[in-house]
């Protein structure tokens, strides 16, 4: 099935676990965070939060910044 | 001065140094981490962006700056509605960065002022959910009491556009700020050069943050020594109290007791 992450279209196997995407991805996740359509997920929902077709998934991180 | 404590207060945290920092623009990242060490800086501004998933094994800016040291200060930079700003604040908390947010809803690309509107409404929704919200605003001090009224932990008040390096255009405006304001006033973006910064101080200003006037010199890690000096001696300069100006001279040496030669 289809999905969006990061605003790019990708290929995934149904019924992954937002964590389990986020270790399919190589995402070192300690300092890094997913919103789903647009709302936050809380990592402990990870392993229980199940990726649908048509998705969008976006995974952040801190980066150099000021202003 | 030894043993004296002149600290400052955010949320539940106290900081020994008035000087913010941001991590952007610099050459490398190692630059950036001897500049911020250099700058004496407590606080650390970061930006939240996608991770970028065809870069794996690429240093990432938090093996630079250990957060267990730093407070990390994560910006809600390039947000132009309150709604990316929120959301853009909760993932920052939720990847674990901190509670604190330099809020940024901004008004327009060019000028990078704050669209204060969806500043205010940023703040409400983020003091509910229990962030410490640094909120980025305009030198306009009714805005700063808005904000102040709507649970902000401090207002930052420009100084000058970011990047720009203007320094303070409107230092009458930032007196205003300051009198009226029962939270600290921590001057944010448009600081040039070190007198710039003192001179924000010396206004009696809380604190001073910047990325570019630091970053973007020719030796940025001197000039982080610069800014941390600067930052101090405009603070002692305001504690110590100036003198008033006055048109004419007044000498400092006794009239009296002078020689005679005739």
């Amino acid at each position: 099935m289809q999905v969006r992450i990061n605003g790019k279209p990708q290929e995934v196997r149904e019924g992954l676990s937002i964590a389990a995407l986020l270790q399919e991805l190589g995402v070192e996740t300690r300092y890094a965070a997913v919103a789903l359509n647009g709302e936050v997920v809380r990592r402990a929902e990870h392993p229980a939060v199940i990726v649908k077709e048509g998705d969008r998934i976006e995974i952040v991180h801190a980066v150099t910044g000021g202003a | 001065m030894e043993g004296y404590k002149d600290l400052l207060t955010l949320g539940k945290k106290q900081f020994h140094s008035r000087l913010i920092v941001g991590t952007g623009k610099y050459p490398t990242f190692e630059v950036m981490r001897e500049a911020i060490e250099r700058s004496g800086a407590e606080i650390v501004t970061v930006a939240v962006r996608r991770v970028d998933l065809g870069a794996r094994g690429k240093g990432s800016l938090l093996d630079y700056i250990d957060p267990g040291r730093y407070t990390l200060l994560p910006n809600t930079a390039g947000c132009y509605t309150a709604e990316e700003a929120v959301t853009t604040a909760l993932l920052a908390r939720e990847a674990g960065l901190s509670d604190f947010v330099k809020l940024e809803v901004i008004g327009d690309p060019r000028t990078l002022f704050p669209d204060v509107v969806g500043l205010i409404e940023a703040t409400v929704r983020l003091v509910k959910e229990g962030f410490t919200v640094l909120p980025y605003t305009n030198d306009d001090p009714i805005t700063a009491k808005k904000l102040e009224d709507a649970g902000a932990t401090c207002v930052m008040p420009l100084a000058a556009p970011i990047g720009s390096g203007l320094g303070i255009r409107n230092p009458y405006n930032i007196r205003i700020i300051l009198e009226q304001a029962r939270v600290p006033v921590i001057v944010d973006a448009g600081v040039g050069t070190a007198s710039d910064a003192a001179i924000a101080m010396e206004l009696g200003c809380d604190g001073v943050l910047m990325n570019t006037a630091i970053a973007g010199a020719k030796d940025p890690i001197a000039m982080a020594e610069a800014m941390k000096l600067a930052v101090r001696a405009g603070r002692l300069a305001f504690q110590a109290g100036r003198i008033s100006k006055k048109l004419y001279a007044a000498a400092s040496s006794p009239a009296e007791g002078k020689i005679d030669i005739e």
